[in-house]
């Protein structure tokens, strides 16, 4: 097994090699200078400033220049300097945000799974029942529903109409003043809508998962010898069935973490959460080359180790499935 | 429907596969409401002159963030524009991306599946390690990346999420052409030495249409979907270009007041992408009645 997931790793570098150049290149070859950008705005800029600009961010040499210097760096930690005007190290910015935006994944994939798996599995118990078509005609609308669109009208429904939830940030004013266990609940608070948008994309899709797996599951002659020797209804279901049902969806979860980090973006910046998403979205608004590219491998690295960590455990939890 | 009709002639070749399309699918009530869906969206957009009662762009600073009124139906935006028109408009935008999107996705996919699925081997191996690539990625941090660096426009969009949105048909069109290729009709063009792309093209590929399909049916409401977020982070479709997406923008920037300008175009992107899945699982059903659930 160990050896299996070195070989999985080692597997990881060239593929991570590959997404960054594939990055590198289009983001470079792309019209438009990140030196624009600061000196457009500026009346006094002279073309020589610009000049100067090229020349400390390493813009004026040719792209594969670039990208190998971008690589030496990297071999050594080093993601570069990030070229907003904070002039920090990229690998800083992205560590403060990084946490945040991982216990956040980690909660709605939590969530994703607290719901999805029994809607999933009741609704292939109880096949064609009333709960069934409902959550079918939910599971439908879910598929379709925008996101961000449904961030707004939540917002708009228990922040503002209601008044019961902050609708940004992590914190309120307040924070430092509060006692610790108010502290928590305000962090709870603000952290209800972001994770549950965030968890809605993957509820659909898994919940689908469940039910489909549990309906062949079912079917299974093991499962008719487990009711033929007697065994009461509920242990049929949830002791052979649900587990053997669960196996796959280990597989979709993981699968599903490119679709998180993506939807980072979008709900981060709606609820002015100071994750890595946020930062995505600023830097590539100010074609901070050096930090979107810092974030992009991070997100391609997270994927890749999602992918294994799925494939690893489904091996673990299932001993039928041999790796080698 | 002119290409389904044309895949059921070919289709006679295979097994087992349902012959009265229109039968089953008249038959499917949830396949006919996508269909009404996609119809009167398509009518919307080709009448959005004639249809909408102001001029979408018509601002009117005596009348801003109007409340819903027999005058303005769906309220007016900051500007003082009228809501109702520019989703009218936007209709136009949304159908225009999902189609081009699509169609750049589905002629990727077919030329990489095809090839892959038919040659096997080495080429086989290099385009789908070049899929696992792409799929490993979270496609909305590449599309976002890319297109901030790219001058925001329509075709821009287009183009990328067109770039970015192949991979499931590759792997859908390699799969049909590995069983494909393997029937009985494919070895008699063989032997009567039909070329290669006369084979993929003319004798495997029209069988290939089912899958093909119904991905490019789904294919259109993520576009949509896709569109409408790009849109609504300020790097889609620009202002003053009506599009569903930044519409919401407006309503985000103006929540606490003007809850219509959220409301409405995300309902409509909500039933534009519900009529196009249905229409695709529809098609999906009564195509092949065994893939049904």
């Amino acid at each position: 097994m160990s050896g299996y997931i070195l070989k999985r790793m080692l597997f990881m570098v060239p593929l991570l090699l590959g997404i960054t150049l594939v990055c590198f290149f289009v983001m470079h070859l792309a019209p438009g200078l990140p030196t624009d950008l600061q000196t457009q705005m500026n009346p006094k800029s002279t073309v020589e400033m610009k000049e100067r600009l090229k020349t400390m961010y390493e813009l004026d040499k040719p792209v594969h220049e670039q990208y190998w210097s971008w690589l030496k760096k990297l071999s050594r930690g080093d993601l570069g300097i990030s070229f907003s005007s904070d002039h920090r190290p990229v690998t800083a910015k992205i560590m403060e945000r990084l946490p945040i935006t991982i216990i956040l994944e980690f909660l709605s994939l939590i969530i994703i799974i607290a719901i999805a798996v029994p809607i999933g599995v009741l609704s292939a118990v109880h096949q064609d029942s009333i709960f069934d078509k409902i959550t079918g005609v939910l599971v439908f609308i879910g598929f379709a529903v925008p996101t961000f669109w449904l961030a707004l009208l939540l917002m708009i429904f228990f922040g503002i109409h209601l008044g019961w939830l902050p609708i940004s940030g992590l914190r309120s004013l307040n924070y430092e003043y509060l006692t610790p266990w108010a502290q928590f609940i305000d962090l709870a608070k603000h952290l209800v809508l972001p994770v549950f948008i965030s968890a809605f994309g993957g509820l659909a899709g898994l919940s689908r998962y469940m039910r489909a797996n549990m309906l062949e599951v079912i079917r299974q002659d093991y499962i008719m010898t487990a009711r033929a020797k007697g065994l009461s209804e509920r242990d049929v279901i949830y002791k052979h069935a649900l587990r053997n049902a669960l196996l796959p969806a280990i597989t979709i979860l993981g699968l599903s973490i490119p679709g998180l980090i993506g939807g980072s973006v979008i709900f981060e910046t709606i609820f002015a959460i100071p994750g890595m998403g946020q930062l995505f979205y600023m830097s590539v608004m100010a074609r901070d080359y050096p930090t979107v590219m810092g974030i992009l491998l991070i997100g391609a690295i997270l994927t890749l180790l999602g992918n294994l960590i799925a494939d690893v455990s489904y091996a673990l939890a299932d001993p039928r499935i041999r790796i080698s | 429907m002119f290409h389904t009709r044309w895949r059921i002639r070919e289709l006679e070749f295979l097994d087992g596969i349902n012959m009265n399309f229109w039968e089953t699918f008249y038959k499917n009530k949830l396949a006919l409401t996508g269909s009404g869906i996609v119809l009167l969206l398509f009518i919307v957009s080709l009448l959005a002159p004639l249809l909408a009662p102001y001029d979408p762009g018509q601002i009117d600073l005596r009348n801003v963030l109007a409340s819903p009124s027999w005058n303005n139906l769906f309220g007016t935006d900051q500007l003082g524009r009228d809501v109702l028109s520019r989703m009218i408009w936007g209709a136009r935008i949304s159908l225009k991306v999902g189609f081009a999107a699509t169609g750049l996705a589905i002629i990727i996919g077919v030329i990489l599946g095809a090839t892959a699925g038919y040659y096997s081997g080495w080429v086989d191996a290099v385009i789908m390690r070049f899929v696992d690539i792409m799929l490993c990625f979270p496609t909305f941090f590449l599309i976002l990346a890319v297109i901030a660096f790219l001058e925001p426009s329509i075709w821009n969009i287009m183009i990328i999420i067109g770039l970015t949105g192949w991979m499931g048909v590759t792997r859908l069109v390699r799969a049909d052409f590995i069983s494909l290729r393997e029937r009985d009709f494919v070895k008699a063009a063989k032997t009567i030495g039909a070329s290669d792309l006369r084979i993929i093209f003319i004798h495997i590929l029209p069988n290939a249409m089912a899958s093909i399909l119904v991905a490019a049916t789904l294919g259109i409401a993520g576009a949509i979907l896709t569109e409408s977020a790009l849109s609504f982070l300020g790097i889609g479709v620009q202002p003053p270009t009506p599009s569903w997406g930044n519409i919401l923008t407006s309503g985000y920037a103006n929540i606490d007041i003007a809850w219509w300008l959220s409301l409405y175009p995300g309902l409509a992107i909500l039933i534009t992408v519900v009529g196009y899945n249905l229409l695709g699982e529809g098609i999906r059903d009564s195509l092949d009645p065994r893939l049904k659930k």
